[in-house]
């Protein structure tokens, strides 16, 4: 089974991502939907054991409070170097209140990860051939911040 | 300046422990070299044409005579001996080896030093006024504001792969010393009606391949709300800057692209929903910053007995009296002065200095300057805080260590990127035709006659070398494989900001002293009595210049 790093841990993980074009019956399976098949499909679909994901370049705020009914979210990093997952990560979690998993997916690194839980994420789904184990380290690079984020609502000179 | 505290100190040194996990791992082959790219671009380390480049963090351009001291030290035992003031107050180092950088790193940690975010694709070094603090204009200090946004923007989780480089300058003057209209977001330190202090907010500025002038998107900011602010703008430029095609990817092109009120108004509608967060700053955190740029203990210097000692100096030394003239700025507490070291003598790239030329700038600073150094994007230093009655000691030192040419302001006060010599992305090199026009125009009487004027060169369109803010701009251009350099008239980078009109066809480097020559004989056949070379620019226009230069030998 596929593994990821969740909470600072390495676990199996059997959550399905559909494509973006997919069309026809989904997998008996958790699955990730794309937000597009979501919004298309949004009346006749069973979100039972559904979540969703989107990609960097789709709006964040389409999906808005809604984003609640999903245990799961997950951002897509088509590459490392594109950053706008990071802003969807915090709107995610501090404007949308979303309490559920926000799971990083694409082609997010070990040395972003640090960066990525500040946003919001919890769970990690990288690269294959990463030693996750090592790569868990990163998520502790730095033990004191400046900044307000997800993790930390008061910035470090309101922080007692 | 400001200083560390336990938990600024521990950021940094994780940081070193980060990047040196990091290059073990580059080493090891466990990183591919496209992921370690923006790993060590954002440690400030490049690989250039030669060698690897580190480029270390100068926050607002301030040191103090400590850490100039360990530059000096890193220069002799990590490099060759000299590094770089870069035309965004920085200090770069030419040669360090890449499995050496992260022992550098330790070395500047030690003095409060990193070069976090001096590169890649995030939001790099602060940049300010280099009279910030004792300039005679200023309504408020902006090193407490350049400190706030320096640790604000430190590793902001949100904003470190952005669409492309972030720079952010601040200015407390009417006046613009900091280039704030070329910049992704300018400050200006601003008064409102009410008498309180704000910022007005200019995003959109900058040179390179498409220079623009920022645009105002808010006239009064309240200071507590300055990180918010900085946050709406930095998020909508994340989720929409371009980033499809690297030279569309500036927040410039987006701003122009939607035009700046549209822009202003996302910026608003995102304002609205974090601005009243605990992100908004607070009068306690503001005074703790700002008590460490509080006024030093200034003695008591008689204004009218240094100045009498002054003149009779002068009278005695005419260097002395050129430099007085050239290298002096005026300083807001009586019996004081700002000191402009020059780095563009004949001979030396404009801005290089040597590993004993910082040990003697430190004990000058300590002698003379309460120990403190400021880099200004001239790249030249300045001793902001010299009694009168110590400058002409001062000066004899400051000549005896080579950076005492009086010539600041001037013609061969040049700004000039490392280009060819060293870049790896230049065109053409730069340092040739800068010491090529050093060479040329080395008769000092004719430099002081031709008055304040502004020569930048840089090698390639990225403008490191601010050309299309000089008064004369240089660009190194290539023809075919062959290096050439177009010539642009009539920049400049004061509160007027204005870019630079080319010439015309470009020309060959052994052809540029004899162009420049005869650009300034226009101006010198032209001119309206003390009238500067911009001034005369402007009366006349771009036509005469052209026909001098590209007139038919007969
Ligand atoms: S202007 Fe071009 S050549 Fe000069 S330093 Fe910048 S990138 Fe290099």
């Amino acid at each position: 089974m596929p593994k990821i790093i969740k909470d600072g841990k390495v676990i199996d993980d059997s959550w399905v991502i559909i494509e973006k074009d997919f069309s026809g019956e989904l997998p008996r399976a958790k699955v990730l939907l794309p937000m597009q098949y979501w919004l298309d499909n949004k009346d006749t679909l069973n979100l039972m054991c559904a979540g969703l994901w989107l990609d960097s370049d789709e709006d964040v705020d389409t999906i808005g409070l809604e984003a609640n009914q999903f245990p799961l979210i997950a951002v897509n990093f088509p590459t490392f170097a594109d950053g706008r997952g990071f802003s969807i990560g915090r709107l995610l979690k501090e404007r949308y209140e979303f309490t559920g998993q926000l799971r990083a997916i694409g082609s997010a690194t070990r040395d972003q990860l640090f960066y990525l839980k500040r946003c919001g994420f919890d769970s990690f789904d990288l690269k294959e051939g990463i030693d996750l184990e090592a790569a868990a380290a990163s998520l502790n690079d730095f033990s004191v911040t400046y900044q307000t984020s997800v993790d930390k609502p008061e910035p470090l000179f309101r922080r007692s | 300046m400001y200083v560390y505290n336990e938990h600024d100190q521990k950021i940094i040194e994780e940081r070193v422990a980060q990047f040196r996990g990091q290059t073990d791992r580059y080493l090891a082959g466990e990183i591919a070299e496209d992921e370690f790219l923006p790993l060590r671009l954002q440690n400030g380390l490049y690989i250039q044409r030669l060698a690897p480049m580190l480029r270390i963090a100068v926050p607002y351009g301030l040191l103090n005579s400590k850490q100039f001291r360990k530059l000096a030290h890193i220069a002799r035992t990590y490099d060759k001996g000299y590094c770089h003031i870069t035309t965004r107050q920085n200090i770069q180092f030419n040669w360090p080896q890449l499995e050496e950088v992260p022992d550098i790193l330790a070395e500047l940690a030690e003095v409060q030093m990193h070069a976090v975010q001096t590169s890649g694709n995030c939001i790099r070094n602060t940049t300010s006024d280099q009279f910030a603090g004792v300039a005679q204009d200023e309504l408020e200090d902006p090193r407490p504001w350049c400190e706030i946004i320096r640790q604000w923007s430190t590793f902001h989780p949100e904003f470190a792969f952005l669409p492309r480089k972030f720079k952010i300058a601040v200015c407390g003057t009417k006046g613009d010393r900091a280039a704030i209209q070329v910049h992704d977001i300018g400050l200006q330190i601003v008064k409102n009606d009410d008498g309180e202090m704000g910022f007005k907010v200019l995003v959109g500025g900058g040179l390179g391949r498409t220079p623009v002038i920022g645009s105002v998107i808010r006239e009064f900011l309240p200071k507590e709300h300055l990180l918010t602010y900085l946050d709406a703008i930095l998020r909508v430029y994340n989720r929409h800057g371009n980033r499809a095609n690297k030279y569309k990817a500036r927040i410039k092109i987006l701003v122009r692209a939607w035009k700046p009120d549209v822009f202003a108004h996302e910026v608003e509608a995102e304002w609205d929903n974090i601005k009243e967060t605990p992100a908004s700053l607070t009068d306690e955190e503001i005074n703790r910053v700002k008590s460490f740029f509080t006024a030093p203990d200034y003695q008591p210097v008689d204004d009218n007995d240094a100045e009498k000692e002054l003149t009779k100096l002068s009278g005695e030394h005419l260097a002395f009296s050129k430099w007085l003239q050239r290298n002096i700025t005026a300083h807001r507490v009586p019996g004081y002065a700002a000191v402009t070291l020059s780095l563009k003598p004949t001979g030396v790239a404009p801005g290089d200095i040597t590993d004993q030329q910082l040990d003697a700038v430190a004990d000058l600073a300590d002698q003379y300057s309460l120990g403190e150094i400021r880099t200004t994007h001239n790249q030249n230093l300045v001793l902001a805080d010299v009694k009168k009655s110590d400058l002409f000691e001062l000066w004899q030192k400051a000549k005896a260590g080579g950076f005492a040419t009086p010539n600041i302001g001037t013609l061969t006060d040049m700004i000039c990127c490392p280009g060819g010599d060293f870049c790896s992305l230049a065109n053409a090199k730069s340092i040739p035709v800068a010491e090529a026009l050093q060479r040329k125009f080395d008769d000092m009487d004719y430099v002081y006659d031709l008055g304040d004027l502004s020569l930048n060169i840089s090698g390639c369109m990225n403008a490191c070398g601010h050309h299309h803010v000089g008064n004369i701009g240089v660009l190194g251009v290539d023809k075919k494989g062959e290096e050439f350099y177009q010539v642009q008239l009539g920049g400049s980078s004061d509160s007027d900001t204005t870019l630079g009109k080319v010439l015309g066809p470009s020309f060959g480097r052994e052809e540029m002293p004899e162009v420049i020559e005869k650009i300034l004989n226009v101006y010198i056949e032209n001119r309206q009595g003390d009238e500067l070379f911009l001034d005369t620019y402007r009366r006349i226009g771009l036509n005469p210049f052209k026909e001098s230069v590209y007139a038919k030998d007969h």
